[in-house]
């Protein structure tokens, strides 16, 4: 069970967040000009990597709060959480992991 | 030729000690080139190469695989075989792969146990109730069996389920698919690993892909652990890993890969004769030829490559489990695992062509996958072989996204597995 | 006969505490700290089970968590478990146990027809047979699964509770042996939140057994009994014995449970006062793991016989509890500490006929002592055969040739009445394992070792758990891990010293001799078993192998070796070898099978606790509830909910019930509890711009206290919740939800606010319980009010459709709504949830003259059908946008954007021809269709058909004075008039296409 610490309140147990997917995934403001294919591309379309992956979690049974973690999706180590707006940290990885 | 199974041969063997049993299939080493790659030795791959021999005379074919046969979902899943889906296409590709399963073991001479015990799926409320009789009737229409069973019915079909009105979520009433069931599941890989082998399948465990060759839009190979092999087609079978291998083509998919946890609790004797799926109380549950109560719920919430899972969603399930069934508190589990379960957004696979000529991807069944091992393996053949999609396929393109034409199978589905 | 095999002195058992129990309807009596196991012993009971597959006889083999053979049926009735081992029953006065997997008994075993059959039983005969014919398997089945399982599932419900309780601590230390001990110690001594846990009653693990141990000049019990007491006397350190540490998972979690009562009498006051077991989630800084070693038996023929145990709990049995597992031993090993064993039973009394060594030599300090005890050392020996059925009663020995893989004919046969053997250790790596962490092989020891941690966790194994087997390396193991782990937590004060040990002897090496020969090849006569529960031979190595089954799952999964209860504690590494040595390449390139949680089963129903029945989920209930339940309401569930459904009246059937209902709001009044609408506070200066954003249609011209209907889309373009919400003040606004959606709905708009607009000036808060809401509804509604709310202005003028007045109803302030989902005129009052009962009772006594009718969801449903008014999740089902539903005009033309928008514009959902919202008649007025019903343009005979859509609400309507259903049909708004048929249970009904509004379809009603 994953311990994230939350950029408001510290760190909690997972059961207290809602995972709220992939993030960075900026909503288009000129989607009456994309044709289908792109705009299935910000719908659908998802890196779903192995390794860091930057998502959204919203501390639901606490601050209810929305924020960024650069988390791997193999190891389940937690790189970085960072609040809403700012950009993603590059995340450096020791080698062998 | 390979040895045939029977208890025939099975008598001859004991005499001679089972010293002269041969292997099931061979361990080739890669040729350079073949017609046919299958990236992927679970069962869908496996099936996949089957078939294309079977089927389609194309035994040019090799299935590589990074690990050993059937170590993805195919040995991981809870072994529930159905075909009772909402939604036409999804009901027509379920139904082809349950027909297929009815043969199995015959086809392949390999005994994969399909036992067509029965299958109760639950509901709950009144709402729940109004859903399952639609997909009823759908399935009927379809010409699928399943029938409405109400309170009683249900009591007397599965009397170790509680069905006491004060229950939190009581049983109003279920739906019964006699002809679902479960299966062997290791049995399945390696029976059609057998087939395909003595089709002159090369099977080659222990290689994974590293890349695909491609030029000119068109793939002409995979890059490999064990060297370059040149292939005019490629299928990718890969579930829990197609988005790492689509990346590797340089395309995206509309897929996110989660853990699904299952348990067994020790073996006992027969107690529970049908496959029991409640959607509401949120587990399923069977019990295998060994004792083992079988079971398994949804999916972790986060995206993760890691077998693992989080101990919530053992608690939910095992909590499920016993407001069920009451009866089995006192039981004790044994043993936890999970699997990757590759999800698309409407809980339906993607199976045909992708944005590179000659790549075909067959994956995105979620939860669901065992079950359509045969049928997948079948129309995936099927759309290989001819480059256009098999009929029962085409709905699941991945052109869906672009259009809208989404086979939503959520609400349906009731209950992942 | 009374504990024939007790030593007349010796041991922990309290022997001024005699306990009667009954083991296979026999009584026997034991002793206050005896196990199950080793009162058995004691009584001379040697046969305690049947395996799996061949149903062999079979006796105790280990003494811990590790055995594979001896499971019970423990207790009765409702209390009775299956597949407990016997060494781990704690025995109190009055147990009853039972064997298993046996019929008629124990020593006649019809079952055991299949051992003579086992030629044809070999790993994974069923792949290969039971095919024909095809119609058969289910018979087969039949038997195979009867034949299989081990002990019974109870037949009642578990009577017993259980317990959770989350704790953090700077170290979590499993294993109270003497390395864990040391690290409790040190890591209490220096300050930090300590929890050690043991899985056993008594703390002190190996030492419970040692006769010569001796820590910082004391013997070693009474040094566990010190550090114990010391350990006690600090607050923040935990003692937990009977708890299992099971599961590791992400970011140092470990899940224990504690056996609270299991060592009581499970009726008696003590164990009844308390919950049965306790599920412990702890996160810890720092794991420390002193989880020991388990033995390996070694692989010789027959090394199933009752009477056949690992050295080790030979030992356990005789130092620990004073109990002889046998007369007269023959011991084998390939490593120096059976020797000690060797010792221990001359000492005690027992006889040892011989040492039957695999190695070479054998020169140790420990061998020598062997030999000056007159012990009879046969080395370069191997047993080759165990007789006897139901208990050992010889072995024959030969010389082994050079390479270990053939024996001689040298050799003798011994009698004795157990074989003990030692293959060595093999670490308990399994936490460490299961926290993803990475095993090596060590040679020297022959067996798995922890190796690299996966990042995130922080776990230290010490001792035996990681090889260190020396008594003084398990001290100084585990008071360096316990002083750093406290060091890392930021305590400074003194750790104390490094307890020191007296000197041990000194083992010599050892020999790898994974399968031991015999005389006959493997297979043709005896049966090596590797697992024994499941019945796994080396023959069914050797066969998985021949036949390609030779990846490390590949074994497992085709012999099922491993996977059984014990889940391979005594097998694992066997059969890895043995399948390294057919392969020709070492232990460790044919790697390890995952280990999996849990470290030894638990308990299903620990995992609900309390949470069960009607907590399992919370129970959400209006204020009004109570009223409801009064006047013999049933309740429908809606999402967590419990709303009224109906209000039947004494002889009413709930049909009657509901056309009364809806009658009454069409002729005169009708009152309903709408409490459980979800509804958002919504503030803000951009709030209008949010409002938007998230419905269809265009919400900046709407003047403060005027309300407006708004449908919402998921970003597909598919509905997702609708609702009435209104403008309280410019910025202010208050949005109702579906009951069922609200909290999608709730978490979606802060979804958007706060990452896609994080700039906006909105803010939400949940407000559903906070207004309860009771509607009156029907042409005597706002006669009603006026007599409640005689300060309210309610004519049209004042007060018109869709807006809302603030105002005294009742005496209570409230809020008073003029929105309508019956299409009569209605009055939706909301005010602070404790005042509901009172304003509810006061419009049910003013209104009686109207004769007022509550009503329920079930004829809310019909009443808002009559007028064509969708429910979403009903009409709905995520794949129906707004025109499908024939709401385009609610969907803006002019707003540039909102969620969903774009979607609408894909080449699927702007097709003309999806399924539409249509209203059907059928032929026969009383003919109400099942909800779901399926809708065929094209009748056939029988299956398949095509489908064109489906009944999505159907009603009977006593307004229309008909039946009445709303369906989704492909193409539907171009099929009116049409007639199409809905085959269901047997027969066709036919139904006419209408436009789904089946009464006052001008909405004249809506001003009473």
């Amino acid at each position: 069970m994953l311990l994230i610490p939350c950029p408001f309140c510290g760190k909690r147990d997972e059961h207290e967040f809602t995972y709220a997917r992939e993030a960075h995934i900026a909503r288009p403001t000129n989607g009456e000009q994309m044709s289908d294919a792109e705009w299935a591309q910000y719908l659908f379309m998802r890196k779903n990597p192995k390794g860091v992956h930057y998502e959204r979690w919203m501390h639901a049974k606490g601050c209810r709060r929305y924020f960024n973690v650069a988390r791997d999706t193999v190891t389940h180590e937690i790189y970085a959480v960072y609040e809403m707006g700012q950009p993603a940290p590059a995340i450096e990885r020791e080698n062998g992991r | 030729m390979k040895q045939h199974y029977s208890i025939f041969t099975l008598a001859r063997n004991a005499v001679s000690y089972h010293e002269n049993w041969t292997e099931a299939w061979r361990s080739p080493d890669p040729k350079p080139a073949y017609d046919v790659i299958i990236v992927g030795g679970g069962g869908h791959g496996l099936a996949t190469a089957y078939y294309l021999a079977k089927e389609h005379g194309i035994t040019n074919v090799a299935v590589i695989e990074k690990g050993w046969l059937g170590g993805g979902n195919t040995g991981r899943n809870t072994t529930i075989v159905r075909s009772n889906y909402l939604w036409d296409e999804s009901a027509h590709l379920y139904e082809h792969s349950l027909k297929l399963w009815e043969g199995l073991s015959q086809d392949l001479n390999y005994n994969v146990m399909f036992s067509q015990r029965g299958l109760l799926s639950t509901a709950h409320t009144v709402h729940d109730m109004q859903a399952l009789r639609r997909r009823v009737y759908a399935i009927q229409l379809n010409g699928i069996d399943s029938e409405i069973l109400d309170r009683e019915q249900v009591a007397a079909y599965c009397p170790i389920l509680d069905c006491s009105p004060n229950a939190r979520y009581p049983v109003f009433g279920a739906s019964l698919q006699r002809r679902g069931g479960v299966a062997r599941h290791d049995a399945v890989a390696w029976g059609y690993a057998r087939g395909a082998d003595a089709r002159g399948i090369d099977i080659i465990q222990n290689c994974e892909v590293t890349g695909f060759k491609i030029e000119n839009g068109k793939v002409v190979g995979v890059e490999t652990t064990r060297g370059s092999i040149g292939a005019r087609k490629v299928g990718v079978v890969v579930a829990g890993h197609c988005g790492v291998l689509a990346g590797m083509a340089g395309f995206r998919l509309p897929i996110e890969s989660h853990p699904l946890q299952a348990m067994v609790s020790e073996p006992i004797k027969p107690v529970l004769n049908c496959v029991v799926m409640s959607g509401q109380v949120h587990v399923y549950v069977s019990q295998s030829d060994k004792g083992e109560l079988v079971f398994g719920a949804g999916i972790d919430t986060y995206n993760s490559y890691s077998q693992y899972g989080s101990p919530p969603v053992v608690e939910n399930m095992l909590n499920a489990l016993t407001e069920l069934f009451p009866i089995f508190g006192r039981l004790r589990f044994l043993r936890q695992w999970a699997g990757i379960v590759d999800t698309c957004p409407d809980a339906s696979p993607i199976i045909g062509k992708t944005p590179i000529e000659n790549l075909f991807f067959n994956c995105g069944w979620g939860t669901g996958g065992f079950k359509a091992t045969p049928g997948s393996g079948h129309v995936f053949a099927h759309t290989i072989a001819t480059g256009e999609p098999h009929k029962f396929a085409a709905p699941f393109a991945l052109e869906r996204f672009t259009t809208g034409y989404l086979i939503d199978e959520h609400g349906a589905a009731g209950v992942a597995h | 006969m009374s504990q024939v095999n007790r030593l007349p002195h010796g041991g922990r058992i309290d022997r001024s505490k005699p306990l009667r129990f009954v083991f296979d309807g026999r009584a026997y009596d034991g002793y206050q700290g005896d196990t199950l196991a080793s009162a058995l012993l004691a009584n001379g009971i040697v046969l305690v089970g049947r395996s799996f597959k061949y149903h062999r006889p079979r006796g105790i083999l280990s003494a811990g968590a590790e055995e594979p053979n001896a499971l019970i049926q423990l207790g009765q009735g409702a209390r009775s478990e299956p597949n407990i081992r016997a060494t781990q029953i704690e025995l109190y006065d009055g147990l009853i146990a039972e064997s298993q997997n046996r019929w008629p008994s124990l020593t006649t075993d019809f079952g055991a027809v299949n051992s003579l059959f086992h030629r044809v039983f070999p790993s994974g005969f069923y792949y290969k047979t039971f095919m024909w014919p095809k119609s058969f398997w289910m018979k087969y089945e039949h038997f195979i699964r009867r034949m299989a399982g081990l002990g019974k599932c109870p037949t009642e419900p578990d009577p017993d509770r259980y317990d959770k309780l989350h704790a953090h601590a700077d170290a979590l230390i499993v294993g109270a042996g003497p390395a864990g001990l040391a690290a409790a110690l040190a890591a209490g001594r220096a300050g930090a939140r300590v929890i050690l846990v043991d899985e056993q009653q008594e703390m002190g693990g190996s030492l419970l057994s040692d006769r010569h141990a001796a820590i910082d000049g004391k013997p070693g019990a009474q040094w566990v009994a010190d550090a114990l007491a010391e350990l006690r006397s600090m607050p923040e350190v935990t003692l937990l014995p009977r708890t299992v540490a099971f599961a590791y998972y992400d970011h140092n979690l470990v899940s224990l449970m504690e056996r609270v009562t299991d060592h009581l009498s499970p009726t008696s006051p003590e164990a009844l006062s308390q919950p049965r077991q306790r599920l412990w989630r702890v996160r810890a800084k720092d794991v420390i793991l002193a989880t020991g070693a388990i033995e390996r038996p070694m692989v010789y023929a027959d090394n199933d016989r009752p009477g056949c145990m690992l050295a080790s709990a030979a030992q356990t049995y005789v130092n620990r509890y004073g109990a002889a597992p046998g007369k007269r031993a023959v011991i084998m090993a390939n490593n120096d500490s059976a020797y000690q064993v060797a010792l221990d039973l001359v000492d005690a009394g027992v006889s040892v006929a011989a040492i039957v060594d695999v190695r070479e030599s054998a020169d140790g300090e420990l061998a020598a002592a062997a030999r000056a005890r007159g012990i009879d050392i046969l080395v370069n020996h191997a047993i080759v055969s165990v007789a006897g059925k139901l208990a050992v009663r010889e072995v024959e020995v030969r010389r082994m040739a050079g390479d270990g893989k053939s024996v001689t004919s040298d050799g003798r046969t011994i009698s004795c009445d157990m074989v003990l053997s030692s293959g060595g250790w093999q670490p308990s790596v399994h936490l460490f394992s299961q926290s993803r962490g990475k095993l090596t092989w060590n040679q020297d020891i022959l067996a798995f070792v922890p190796d690299r941690l996966l990042p995130g966790q922080n776990n230290h194994s010490v001792g035996a758990a990681r090889g260190v087997f020396s008594l003084s390396g398990c001290l100084v193991d585990g008071h360096a891990a316990g002083t750093a782990a406290a060091t890392a937590a930021g305590y400074t004060q003194s750790a104390g010293n490094t307890p020191v040990a007296n000197a041990q002897p000194a083992h010599g090496p050892m020999r790898a001799l994974w399968l031991v020969s015999s005389t006959a090849p493997l297979g043709h006569k005896a049966k090596h078993f590797i697992d024994y529960q499941n019945d796994v031979t080396a023959a069914d190595v050797a066969l998985a192998h021949r036949e390609g089954y030779r990846s490390v799952e590949h074994l497992k999964r085709y012999t099922t070796m491993g996977m059984a209860t014990d889940q391979g504690k005594t097998s694992n590494v066997n059969a890895l070898a043995m399948m390294a040595d057919l392969r020709g390449i070492s232990v460790p390139e044919v790697g390890t099978t995952t280990f999996r949680p849990p470290y030894t089963p638990v308990t299903i129903g620990a995992f609900s606790g309390i949470d069960k029945g009607d907590f399992l989920d919370p129970i959400r209930k209006t204020p009004l509830h109570s009223w409801h339940e009064q006047h013999g309401a049933p309740f429908e569930t809606v999402g967590q909910w419990h709303r009224a459904w109906y209000y039947p009246k004494p002889g009413e059937t709930m049909h009657d019930a509901v056309n009364r209902e809806v009658k009454a709001v069409r002729t005169s009044v009708g009152i309903v509890d709408a409490s459980t609408l979800g509804k958002i506070d919504i503030q803000g200066p951009d709030a209008a711009w949010f409002l938007n954003m998230v419905y269809t249609n265009a919400w900046t011209k709407l003047e403060p206290g005027r309300c407006r209907y708004g449908l919402m889309l998921g970003e597909d373009g598919m509905v997702m919740d609708d609702g009435v919400t209104s403008r309280i003040t410019e910025n202010h606004f208050h949005m109702t939800t579906t009951t069922g959606g609200a909290a999608r709905v709730m978490a979606w708009l802060e979804d958007w606010l706060q990452c896609e607009w994080p700039d906006k000036k909105v803010y939400l808060t949940s407000v559903t319980e906070q207004w309860a809401v009771l509607g009156i509804s029907g042409p005597m509604a706002r006669k009603l009010l006026s007599e409640v709310a005689p300060d309210m202005a309610l004519d049209d003028q004042s007060f018109p459709h869709l807006s809302f007045r603030d105002g005294v109803v009742a005496g209570v302030k409230c809020r008073v709504y003029r929105i309508t989902f019956t299409g009569e005129a209605t009055y939706e009052i909301n005010m602070a949830p404790s005042y509901a009962m009172h304003v509810w009772r006061a419009l049910m006594q003013a209104g009686e003259k109207y004769g007022i009718t509550p009503y329920g969801t079930e004829a809310m449903h019909v009443l808002r059908a009559e007028k064509g008014f969708i429910i979403v999740g009903q009409e709905t089902d995520g794949t129906t946008t707004p025109q499908d539903l024939g709401m385009d005009w609610i969907v803006s033309k002019q707003k540039p954007d909102f969620l969903g928008k774009r979607s609408l514009q894909r080449a699927d959902t702007k097709r003309p021809d999806r399924k539409h919202l249509v209203g059907l008649l059928t032929e026969d007025p009383n003919e109400v269709l099942p909800e779901g019903a399926q809708i065929v343009a094209e009748l056939k005979d029988k299956p398949p058909m095509e489908m064109v859509g489906h009944v999505t609400s159907s009603y009977y309507s006593p307004n229309c004075g008909r039946s009445i259903a709303m369906a989704l049909v492909r193409n539907g708004r171009n099929r009116m008039g049409e007639t199409l048929h809905l085959p269901y249970e047997g027969k066709v009904v036919k139904a006419k296409v209408t436009e789904p509004k089946f009464y006052d379809p001008e909405g004249a009603r809506i001003n009473g």
